[in-house]
């Protein structure tokens, strides 16, 4: 069976007064029926725009788009407006993050609902609103008969996102795009919504894409994550493989990050040092080695093409780093040992690096310093 | 809300009282001419001029002056008579306002006509060679004054003196109900004229807020919806950008009801605005003060009127 969503080799460009930003580069996935995909990584790594264009809302006179996006057999990249208008909000639906802004502020929540089913739906007014209200309920609102009628300044975070969701599914999408449902709310709700999205993806069978920044988010519900850096996929795999096998040294910095509650009040957060690289003046050989503290000098000329490890095929990473010396260093890592002290795993990356790290990297001279180390609750 | 419309409209009166002192304060500081010299013929003698001066009660101390007035307006809703023409401000003043009304109407019809869709095809193409063009003629539109544009365009298209002849030039004002074809006619010109620099601002206000509009994220849920682009412009987009012109647009007309001094006094009108000008010309106290009023009212009422509106544009916004 072919996968309901399957992109391949996209790439999106955006040509700005400053340059060509290439915000997508050369990424490929797949989502089946009923499962859910995670993209994770930091902000401008390409994720939001290679979902939007999915959607065909990064079409524009100064965006370059190439690749294939097919979506139940159609490719959606060679589809014409009109025909991705259609798929859009019925087939297709997406949810953003920040509900408050993503809701129009001048019209009811129940009018905008009725607006999303009347589109693809050639139902009566009242046959619409009696629809909304049972999306309204569907997704744990309660009293939807008042709450339709309601503006959504008049609703909560939580809600809102809620009404988000109802939104997207008044046409029972077959695929469900959520690009950061939860950042714009409380932790407590956070977990509620992700809940609820886990839930809706039981009753209604539907492929969710969930894109985050937060490896938290995506631990309890997606089956697989897509790493992305600069626009690439840097590391694929099950989320179980992401989180106790990863490959990637952005992976390892991203689960390194993360507060953990078993964690020692005190013990130190480990970040990610140095910026997302420009998208316009890439970095030369891996994106990653201004900031990797494993980098050798081949890395910065080499550009590591995703790969499967030999002995997992469905375990994809894009790393010039030998796969026993990754191992060992995520040993370590996992150990609570400081990156800084893993460097000579690398081989002869630390000696050789010296030099050009005091003209490039702020790192040489305040080695991993964590900026906090707030562990425990 | 009733509460809040209550105590706005008590403010309006003292708003208007306030003004009114201010206009007699300003006509005694400085006069555009003693009216009882101007009104006591070509050899005036002193004991002339003192009569006349008693008769229109100049001689009395200006604060009482000021207390008859007032007195007058709030208790007869009498604003006095006029110096010039011996009749009652309030029936010159209403005389004169269905002209003034038509200019007005008339000109806003025109400038939302043409500055609203120039705004938004302005906005949803930006920087193409037609929202150029139409940035640049509507700049050049704000940039020329009402009496310049008037007088360019009576010279070129009046009837009498215009280099063609295709509208009714000044002076041909004829009343709506004496003789619509006519009053139509007569208005087009300055309709044009007056609505020109207003339709420019309105097209360049709209066009902005509109870009800024299109990016916000609920533009994106509209098209992620699935909703047809021309949807999403005017129904999530406009709607939302044209809040901010209905305030313009509500204090503009209250400032043109007002008088539009400029356009009346160039075409000829028999408004308000050019009773304000012959007013002014004649050193016409009452008649100053009643248009004066007049327009301080209308501004008033208009902002409030704004507010209210405001209230049920934007859902977020509630009065106490």
């Amino acid at each position: 069976m072919s996968p309901l969503l399957e992109v391949e080799d996209l790439r999106v460009s955006f040509d700005t007064e400053d340059g060509v930003v290439h915000a997508v580069d050369g990424v490929s996935y797949q989502v089946d029926t009923g499962k859910t995909l995670g993209i994770v990584g930091e902000s401008g790594s390409g994720k939001t725009v290679s979902s939007l264009t999915t959607l065909g809302l990064t079409r524009s006179r100064s965006t370059r788009i190439s690749g294939r996006i097919v979506f139940g057999g159609r490719d959606l990249l060679t589809a014409s407006t009109d025909e991705l208008r259609r798929i859009r909000g019925s087939e297709i639906a997406m949810i953003f993050q920040d509900p408050l802004s993503s809701l129009h502020p001048f019209y009811k929540v129940g009018h905008q609902l009725v607006e999303a089913i009347r589109i693809h739906r050639d139902v009566s007014k009242s046959a619409a609103r009696k629809r909304a209200m049972d999306l309204v309920e569907l997704v744990g609102i309660p009293d939807p008969k008042r709450r339709v009628d309601q503006y959504p300044h008049e609703f909560s975070g939580g809600m809102r996102q809620r009404a988000m969701i109802a939104m997207a599914l008044a046409n029972e999408p077959k695929l469900l795009i959520a690009d950061e449902p939860t950042t714009a709310l409380d932790v407590t709700v956070q977990a509620q919504i992700l809940a609820l999205l886990q839930d809706l993806q039981d009753r209604l069978g539907m492929a969710i894409i969930i894109i985050t920044h937060d490896l938290g988010v995506v631990a309890e519900i997606t089956d697989e994550i897509c790493v992305m850096y600069a626009g690439r996929i840097v590391e694929h795999a099950s989320t179980d493989e992401i989180f106790d096998a990863p490959e990637h040294p952005y992976t390892w910095g991203l689960l390194t990050s993360i507060p953990r509650l078993d964690q020692q009040r005190g013990d130190d957060l480990v970040p990610i040092s140095g910026r997302p690289p420009s998208l316009i003046q890439r970095p030369s050989g891996c994106f990653f080695h201004p900031r990797c503290p494993y980098v050798q000098k081949r890395h910065r000329t080499v550009d590591p093409p995703l790969v499967s490890l030999p002995d997992n095929g469905r375990h994809q990473v894009a790393c010039l780093l030998e796969p026993t010396i990754r191992r060992q260093i995520w040993n370590g890592l996992k150990a609570g040992r400081d990156p800084t002290s893993l460097r000579q795993l690398a081989g002869d990356g630390y000696p050789s690096r010296a030099p050009a790290v005091a003209s490039t990297a702020p790192r040489a001279e305040t080695p991993e310093v964590p900026s906090s180390g707030t562990g425990g609750p | 809300m009733g509460r809040y419309i209550i105590r706005r409209l008590l403010w309006a009166v003292v708003v208007l009282i306030i003004v009114s002192a201010v206009t007699f304060i300003i006509f005694y500081a400085l006069p555009s001419a003693d009216p009882a010299v101007l009104r006591a013929g070509r050899s005036p003698n002193p004991a002339l001029i003192a009569h006349i001066r008693h008769v229109l009660g100049l001689d009395r101390p200006i604060y009482v002056q000021y207390w008859l007035y007032i007195k007058g307006v709030l208790l007869h809703f009498n604003f006095g008579y006029s110096y010039q023409y011996s009749l009652p401000v309030r029936s010159l003043i209403f005389q004169r306002l269905p002209a003034t009304i038509s200019l007005t109407v008339g000109a806003v019809i025109v400038w939302l006509l043409l500055g609203i869709p120039v705004g938004i095809i302005s906005a949803i193409r930006p920087r193409t060679w037609m929202d150029r063009m139409t940035m640049g003629v509507s700049l050049l539109a704000i940039s020329a004054p009402v009496y310049w544009l008037g007088l360019v365009g009576l010279f070129l298209f009046a009837n009498d003196i215009g280099v063609v002849h295709i509208f009714d030039g000044a002076d041909t004002y004829t009343g709506l109900t004496a003789n619509p074809g006519r009053w139509f006619g007569s208005l087009i010109m300055p309709w044009m004229v007056l609505a020109a620099s207003f339709a420019a601002f309105y097209a360049r206000l709209l066009r902005a807020n509109l870009i800024e509009t299109m990016s916000e994220d609920y533009i994106r849920t509209a098209r992620a919806k699935g909703l047809p682009e021309w949807r999403v412009i005017l129904k999530h987009g406009v709607r939302s950008a044209i809040t901010p012109i209905v305030t313009v647009l509500g204090l503009d007309i209250g400032i043109l009801m007002g008088g539009a001094v400029l356009t009346e006094t160039v075409f000829d009108i028999p408004g308000v605005g050019r009773l304000a000008y012959d007013g002014i010309q004649n050193a016409d106290l009452p008649i100053i003060q009643g248009t004066v009023m007049l327009g301080a009212f209308f501004i008033v009422i208009a902002n409030l009127i704004v507010d209210i509106l405001y209230a049920y544009l934007d859902p977020r916004v509630r009065y106490t």
